[in-house]
């Protein structure tokens, strides 16, 4: 009997590492190329667009995204994510991985510019027709980027100053971890309103904009891109860079209502 | 120089999450344990009761957010009876906290009041103590040991919850920021340091009680083994 427990234990024991062992082997198993992109969650939509004709295009290559916050990806290349390319929504998460020398400085380049949006539920019923009405009492919460990290949210902080109405909007305000999670906020009706991209706007039927940000009230949105220099695949992350520069797909930037710079 | 306002929240929030968790999770342990009948659905609820401990709490968040969002059933209710939504609100990481904190306090107060001797309920019993007489004198103070650890745990577990939370009470500073969600805000923003200080505060608060609490349970078994 005792040793038929012992035995038992063994084999048990036995048969864990075995597993553990191969399931460390099927994590680290090799595949053709695959190129990592860290791009901001607002270029969720077309990049996927983009994944499909490319893949068809270029057969041998697997392009896996990682989509988020531009502040939450740019600590993630700094500590070490695997990453080819990277595509920021706002400047300052590109200086900074310039600045640590993350980044190949002579392929950056502010490839597109958006839109900065207010969008309510498409049901709405609070009327909210521009900023301003966002301190209207009935308002009671905003969704928007948390601007530490997300871009979206930034900007639409400058767009309260210019406004005047940082004040009375801050208790009202809802941090999303990113632009889409503030697009989904609005959509199910969780808050009243929300601060979007005009591209995040366009792709969603279940919201409407009413209003968008006036030129210079907010700093610029560009977003810039850049190759990194810790990346596994140089040339296929090249390649595939400067297809999103090319016409083909500029045309899929602009059918989401990017512009394209240049 | 750091905000102490997600710590002075996350308290908070626990705390009368506490005060719903252990009332709660007494009562269903005590009558699945103690229960003049069987009650039918008697493996249902506790199967339920329990899910949250094993789930990952970003399938209880969605959950909560199916129910008690604008759309949801109990969303719409609580919006046509009392006209307040509760969704990124604190009154929503309250409920996040409850819901994942529950089984701990579930499962201690099962295991407590499964070693109470019923014999000394029965003597109890033929002395006339009423119910309530008998629970309040002899079932609590026996299951004690184990429900006190089952406070303990389910506020440290309430205290560092995160998943559910960050779902459906949202990020909002004073209001729905407790540690857990600042600690990832400001890491995700590459704020280190202020994502270490929280870390650290919440690590040394729930080591303290854990550690408490485990001490004292080893050393009242070891009086009451010393004494038998």
């Amino acid at each position: 009997m005792k040793m038929n427990k012992r035995m038992t234990r063994t084999i048990a024991i036995f048969l864990m590492v075995g597993l553990l062992v191969l399931g460390t082997m099927t994590i680290f198993a090799a595949s053709p190329v695959e190129l990592n992109v860290s791009a901001a969650a607002s270029l969720k939509d077309v990049l996927m667009d983009i994944q499909k004709l490319y893949e068809v295009k270029q057969p041998g290559v697997k392009i896996n995204f990682n989509f988020g916050s531009s502040g939450k990806l740019q600590t993630q290349i700094e500590q070490g994510a695997p990453a080819d390319l990277f595509i920021s929504a706002a400047a300052k998460q590109m200086d900074a991985l310039d600045k640590e020398n993350l980044i190949v400085k002579k392929s950056r380049k502010d490839i597109l510019t958006n839109q900065l949006t207010l969008i309510v539920p498409k049901d709405s019923t609070l009327n909210i027709k521009d900023f301003k009405d966002l301190t209207r009492e009935d308002v009671k919460q905003i969704g928007c980027g948390a601007p530490e990290s997300v871009p979206a949210g930034q900007y639409a902080q400058d767009v309260f100053k210019f406004m005047n109405i940082t004040d009375v909007v801050k208790g009202k305000l809802v941090f999303g971890t990113d632009v889409r999670a503030v697009l989904t906020y609005v959509e199910t009706g969780n808050v009243d309103a929300g601060i979007v991209y005009k591209t995040d706007a366009l792709i969603s039927d279940k919201i409407k904009i009413v209003a968008t940000a006036p030129e210079g009230s907010h700093e610029p949105i560009v977003y810039p891109a850049a190759l990194l220099t810790n990346a596994a695949q140089p040339k296929a992350a090249a390649k595939f860079y400067s297809y999103l520069t090319s016409s083909d797909g500029k045309k899929l930037f602009e059918k989401y209502g990017f512009s394209v710079k240049k | 120089m750091f905000d102490w306002q997600p710590v002075l929240l996350s308290f908070k929030i626990s705390a009368i999450a506490l005060v719903f968790v252990v009332v709660i999770g007494t009562l269903i342990a005590y009558l699945v344990v103690r229960g003049p009948f069987r009650f039918p659905g008697k493996d249902l609820i506790e199967t339920l009761v329990t899910l949250p401990l094993v789930l990952p709490p970003v399938v209880t968040g969605f959950t909560l957010l199916l129910l008690f969002g604008r759309q949801g059933p109990l969303g719409r209710l609580l919006n046509n009876v009392f006209h307040t939504q509760i969704v990124f609100t604190p009154c929503a990481a309250v409920v996040a906290a409850l819901v994942v904190s529950l089984p701990l306090m579930y499962q201690s107060a099962k295991a407590a009041f499964q070693t109470v001797d019923r014999h000394l309920e029965d003597v109890a019993r033929t002395l006339k103590a009423s119910e309530t007489k008998v629970f309040l004198t002899i079932t609590l103070p026996l299951a004690w040991p184990g429900l006190l650890s089952g406070i303990i745990l389910s506020f440290s577990r309430a205290l560092g919850e995160f998943g559910a939370t960050a779902m459906v009470a949202g990020n909002i500073p004073g209001k729905t920021q407790t540690i857990p969600v600042a600690i990832f805000f400001a890491s995700e923003s590459n704020d280190l340091r202020t994502a270490g200080f929280y870390v650290l505060i919440i690590s040394a608060v729930t080591f303290i009680m854990v550690f408490g609490v485990n001490y004292w349970s080893r050393r009242k078994m070891q009086r009451l083994n010393g004494r038998g």
